[in-house]
């Protein structure tokens, strides 16, 4: 089953912060993507507008503040000067009140502001991420299978989770933070160069020679959390392989060998994590440091300039402010390109699967349904899962209403093919497969299907009652007609012993039942929807003895008076079939009744005879 | 937490100088603004450049000695964090490969898994942000509170306001928040199970025609997600408005308090403008501390998780005297009375066991799920311990061998084949490192793993990916069957090791075992009878008791049980 687990995500975090990007994918398109996602973004237009207004609004009026409040320093030294010079007033209450009422209305606008964007935005991105989601369910149902033989569950579930919730996040956060940025920047620019564009000029020296330093640490460290992310894998993967063969290590005596390697592995870890987390550390520490080294011009060449009057004191302590509120959003901005590339690589993946091939079309009028009775005819039928690759050559068989037919074959020679072909999970390449003389083709899938009962031996039960699991594609039928389906297939027995009874809710692995009971409740299923045709895998030795008794007598009383195909194990089933196929790589190689088939001495006799052949 | 403490032991000295220098770089943060104050209060107020270029210098020499501290300080919780992790993770290691079976059942492989990786990484954060952070925060808040008392105690209240104001913002967005956290997880899972339902369930669902029932469900999961996540991302978007907000107003706080206490002369300006900036230091160092309230009990759940895992105590160990094997065993294994109950259930699965299996027969299991096969079997190798009577082999009690002399004796081949990465050749070699290649080559031939080894371009170094994924199941089965044979025991143990082989397979590979083991004892579980049909001794279980004990034909006739499950498996001609 650990193919169908999601994969593990990222170990959140381990080493760099979330200054270091750790590499980040890129999209093979990223134009194309992008336009993609702002076509399924157009019916928020209005929403993003809006959004984009309000945080203009916001930070204007934020970065107005600083401005507003040296002013009200300056007017304080200039009173105390004034003062010590004996010419004037101390302070000007009045002036002051008017200029602190102005700011708090300023701040308390630039904040309401400020939620009303992040509120519209948060409401906006969950639409789009609920229709994203809801997009790719659906479109899982429209895809060929073919599709999900090539691609592992994990990767089809990582697009629903992850891919889609980092194309959230960076509508939620990152895009109201880039519009946030944006107008921060320009706005404190503004106003820096409003006070005076000396200051402004060392101010911006200071930017490119910190990013520069930024960027050569961000590179350095990348490496080491490479390094470090590979080593990680390497003792994740000795770990798992030793925990969980555990009582192989310890029977075959490999725990000292396990230990050594473990230790080899964990110090080769340690010397990559201390580096990548100390190099990562550093960052910190750089741009406070280059931050510092402005704040101390500013300082300077401000107490300069405001000695020679040419700028205010409270210019100063405005200039801090925005020098403060500066470095923030250029980091945001400098890491703009790599949050909009790992964006588009996630929207990519999700858009790839959204625009994947869908299976073909149905018939527009489908052939009728009411008088199947279960004729099914075979003609010169040739298929592979892929074109280069077929593995059916030349097929043709045709079997009676009433008849079955069993497949026996090795285990992986394909057993199932005949099956898929003739539900149409996969199309036949060449050939024709009738029903009651129709061409399958000539009916709706859905209307084909409905035709055909299925029991596999890779039960499939849901997270819900056992009621509601027989009834699984049957939703019309009563509790009555459901209990009297279970009595058929033996199953009302056991269903009632159980603490809920027919209220059991299966848990998520439906582990709460035996692998024999839960053969059970599909047969029960299977006799509920009373297909025309059959479909049966039989059970093999992972069931007891006693279920396995009562699953065979299940069985018997569904295939009563239907066409059946049966994926044979036990002999007498081979025995009584009409028709038996025997399978060999994924080729029928050879085909006809049991004494036939021995008579031929082929491969269906050597198989018959090394079932009970005694190995002496 | 304390629980591993001790750990944190031999970097003692570098995290106490981590302390010193975090205290020279407070100090070097916090001085800062007192300069200014000196430039706004002295140099422009006098309007001396000198001074003010005087000041300037020393702000720059801070400030490298600041970003020096900092920078050591981020290399002393490196080497301390990433050796810290080192250690634990050695230790757990080697603690959990001396598990027995039962240490694994209360912990789960998967669990413990976690304790060893993920568990770890999340110490090793909370270590490098505990000093970097958790030590510094409190260091720059008392700073900053002394600080700004030094430039005006009149305006302490102030500082209170804003903690207060902002701890109180933090707590409302959190019991507003957290609750609905936890409920988006279980949300988020329950998302993922209908789409690995309808993944695993595909041919199912297209079969039944349920697509619309499933997109339906889908869609109500969906919905819950996404109207639950809706809420909380509302009430967290008012955070940082807020937060700003508050600073914000406390900035205009300070001006509008300070300017009066400057107008009657308390105060200097450039004070009032160091001032804002304490507060905002001291704001900064209660949001760290916060944030770490928050962080902390997190990674806690780690620490107590590991913690668990090192004070747990291997329930199977040495005997303190071990019975010496001079040689090799004969191979006779006998059960005494032996009854098994696993821990915390009611019922014991194994009832006064009694047989003895000899060398150069077969003895072999059947019964149905749940009937004690494979526990039986379990306690060969000690992977558990009887609960009541002895497993004797040559007539020694088994646990007053070595583990090492017992397990040397078994060759154990379990009901999934497991392998390790590397190639098909190390797999084999497993056994013995030094087994020379024709042997190999001779457990290979046996095994029927001959044909698809060579079969493969590479043949014995084909290279086998982790948990063998790269082969299949049956292919896994035979490795591991010839692996057990490279080791050459005297004992065999099957557990149900040929489920996923061919009637044709099977039938072969048991041909060539049994010319080739002649000599060994040898214990097969088995579900198909035929694999079983040919031993010494079959011995059939059901609910933990033995109820047949004889030959295929003896038992045909004296035991129903076999009977039953002979009936469901052979035809008629094979019965007689």
């Amino acid at each position: 089953m650990s193919e169908n687990r999601p994969p593990r995500r990222q170990a959140g975090g381990f080493g760099p912060g979330p200054m270091v990007m750790a590499g980040g994918q890129k999209a093979k398109d990223f134009k194309g993507t992008m336009k993609e996602l702002i076509n399924y973004m157009t019916a928020y237009k209005t929403s993003f507008i809006i959004v984009l207004i309000f945080a203009v609004f916001s930070s204007v009026f934020s970065i107005v503040g600083p401005k507003i409040l040296g002013k009200v320093t300056t007017k304080l030294f200039e009173g105390l000067i004034a003062y010590r010079l004996g010419t004037g007033l101390l302070t000007d209450f009045d002036y002051m009140r008017h200029f602190v009422l102005l700011l708090v209305t300023l701040y308390l606008i630039s904040s309401i502001f400020s939620y009303l964007q992040n509120f519209i935005m948060s409401d906006v991105s969950m639409k789009i991420t609920y229709q994203f989601r809801k997009d790719i369910s659906e479109k899982i149902n429209r895809m060929p299978l073919e599709y999900f033989d090539k691609k592992t569950h994990g990767e089809v579930l990582s697009r629903i989770t992850n891919d889609v919730d980092t194309v959230s996040q960076t509508l939620n956060q990152s895009l109201t933070q880039i519009i946030f940025s944006v107008t921060t920047v320009i706005g404190v620019l503004t106003m820096m160069l409003s006070i005076s564009w000396i200051m402004t000029l060392v101010a911006l020296l200071v930017m490119p020679a910190s990013s520069v330093i930024v960027i050569l640490v961000v590179k350095k460290s990348q490496q080491f959390y490479k390094t470090q992310q590979k080593y990680l894998g390497h003792i994740n993967g000795q770990i798992e392989e030793n925990y969980s063969g555990h009582n192989i290590v310890q029977v075959f005596n490999g725990e000292k060998n396990a230990i050594r390697k473990f230790k080899e592995l964990n110090e080769e870890l340690y010397d990559s994590a201390w580096k990548s987390q100390f190099l990562s550390s550093m960052m910190m520490p750089i741009i406070s440091f280059v931050g510092n080294i402005g704040y101390v011009a500013v300082c300077i060449l401000g107490g300069y300039l405001a000695v020679k009057r040419i700028i205010e004191v409270g210019d100063i302590q405005a200039f801090i402010q925005y020098m403060r509120s500066f470095t923030q959003p250029l980091a945001q901005l400098s890491n703009i390109s790599n949050i909009l590339q790992s964006t588009a690589a996630a929207a990519e993946r999700v858009f790839e699967f959204l625009n994947e091939k869908e299976a073909s079309p149905d018939p527009l009028d489908s052939a009728p349904l009411d008088q199947v009775s279960g004729h099914v005819e075979f003609k010169n039928v040739k298929f592979g899962y892929r074109e280069d690759k077929i593995v059916i050559n030349d097929f043709s068989a045709n079997i009676e209403p009433g008849q079955m037919i069993a497949i026996v074959g090795p285990t992986g020679a394909g057993k199932s093919t005949v099956v898929k072909l003739l539900m149409r999970f996969y199309d036949i390449n060449e050939g024709e497969i009738y029903i009651d003389g129709h061409e399958i083709y000539s009916f709706s899938r859905d209307d084909l299907r409905s035709l055909f009962g299925m029991v596999l031996q890779d039960t499939w039960l849901y997270n819900t009652s056992i009621l509601e699991n027989i009834r699984y594609g049957s939703f019309d039928k009563s509790d009555q007609q459901v209990f009297a389906a279970a009595k058929a297939a033996h199953c009302d027995e056991f269903i009632k012993a159980l603490p809920d009874g027919y209220h059991l809710v299966l848990n998520e692995e439906a582990s709460n039942i035996s692998q024999g009971q839960k053969q059970l409740l599909t047969i029960a299923r299977t006799i509920l929807a009373d297909p025309k045709i059959l479909i049966l895998d039989e059970a093999t030795s992972s069931v007891d003895t006693r279920t396995e008794l009562l699953i065979q007598k299940a069985m018997a009383n569904l295939m009563k008076n239907r066409t059946s195909f049966v994926i044979a194990h036990r002999l007498s089933t081979i025995r009584d079939a009409d028709l038996i196929l025997v399978m060999k790589d994924g080729d029928i190689i050879e085909q006809g009744k049991h004494e036939e088939l021995l008579a031929q001495s082929g491969f269906y006799a050597e198989l018959y005879q090394s079932q009970f052949s005694n190995c002496e | 937490m304390t629980r591993l403490i001790i750990y944190m032991k031999p970097y003692t000295r570098l995290i106490l100088f981590a302390v010193l220098l975090l205290f020279i770089q407070a100090t070097c943060d916090l001085a800062l603004p007192d300069y200014m104050s000196d430039i706004v209060n002295k140099g422009i107020m006098n309007g001396d450049s000198g001074y003010i270029f005087k000041i300037g210098m020393k702000m720059l020499g801070v400030a490298l000695l600041g970003m020096t501290c900092s920078t050591a300080v981020g290399l002393l919780a490196s080497r301390t964090a990433a050796g810290v992790s080192k250690d634990l993770r050695a230790n757990i290691f080697e603690k959990v490969e001396s598990f027995s079976n039962r240490e694994f059942d209360r912990f789960s492989a998967s669990s413990l898994i976690t304790r060893t990786t993920n568990d770890i990484t999340q110490i090793q954060m909370l270590l490098v942000m505990m000093i970097r952070l958790v030590i510094y925060a409190p260091i720059l808040g008392v700073g900053g509170v002394i600080h700004a008392l030094a430039k005006s105690k009149s305006m302490s209240w102030i500082i209170g306001v804003a903690v207060v104001m902002l701890l109180g913002l933090i707590l409302v967005m959190f019991t507003l928040a957290m609750p609905k956290f936890k409920k988006i997880q279980t949300m988020i899972d329950k998302l993922n199970l209908v789409v690995r339902e309808n993944l695993a369930g595909m041919l199912v669902i297209r079969a039944f025609r349920t697509q619309r029932f499933e997109e339906k469900r889908f869609d109500q999961a969906n919905r819950e997600l996404t109207d639950t996540n809706l809420y909380v991302n509302r009430v967290m978007s008012g955070m940082m408005p807020a937060m700003m907000l508050i600073m914000n107003l406390i900035t205009v706080l300070v001006v509008w308090v300070g300017s009066k206490q400057v107008s009657a002369l308390q105060m200097d300006v450039g004070d009032m403008m160091a001032y804002i900036q304490y507060v905002m230091q001291i704001i900064m160092a209660f949001l760290m501390m916060s944030m770490m309230f928050i962080q902390i009990p997190r990674s806690s759940v780690s620490a107590v998780r590991i913690a668990e895992v090192l004070e747990t105590e291997p329930s199977i160990t040495n005997h303190p005297h071990p019975v010496e094997l001079k040689e090799r065993v004969q191979g006779a294994v006998a059960f005494k009375d032996v009854t098994f109950t696993y821990p915390g259930a009611e019922k014991p699965v194994l009832h006064r066991i009694n047989f003895t299996a000899y060398p150069g027969q077969t003895t072999a299991f059947i019964g149905s799920t749940g009937s004690g096969k494979s526990t039986l079997i379990n306690l060969i190798p000690r992977f558990y311990d009887p609960t009541e009577g002895e497993v004797l082999i040559d007539g020694i009690d088994i646990k007053k061998l070595t583990l090492h002399d017992l397990r040397q004796n078994l060759g154990y081949v379990p009901q999934k084949g497991i392998l390790f990465s590397g190639t098909i050749q190390s797999n084999l070699r497993y056994a013995d490192e030094n087994a020379a290649e024709s042997e190999m080559l001779k457990a290979a031939e046996i095994a029927q793993a001959m044909e698809f080894i060579e079969s493969k371009p590479e043949g014995f170094h084909t290279l086998i990916s982790q948990g063998g994924s790269n082969v299949s199941g049956g292919q896994k089965q035979r490795l591991s069957i010839a692996r057990a044979l490279l080791k050459s025991p005297q004992i065999f143990i099957f557990d149900d090791s040929f489920s996923a082989l061919d009637f044709k397979t099977d039938a072969n590979l048991r041909a060539a075992l049994k010319e080739q083991t002649a000599s060994s004892t040898i214990l097969i579980v088995a579900q198909r009878i035929s694999t079983i049909m040919n031993a010494d001794q079959i011995i059939v279980l059901e609910q933990g008791r033995i109820v047949g004990q004889g030959t295929h034909r003896e038992l045909l006739d004296t035991c129903e049980v076999y009977r039953e499950i002979a009936v469901s498996q052979l035809s008629k001609e094979e019965l007689n």
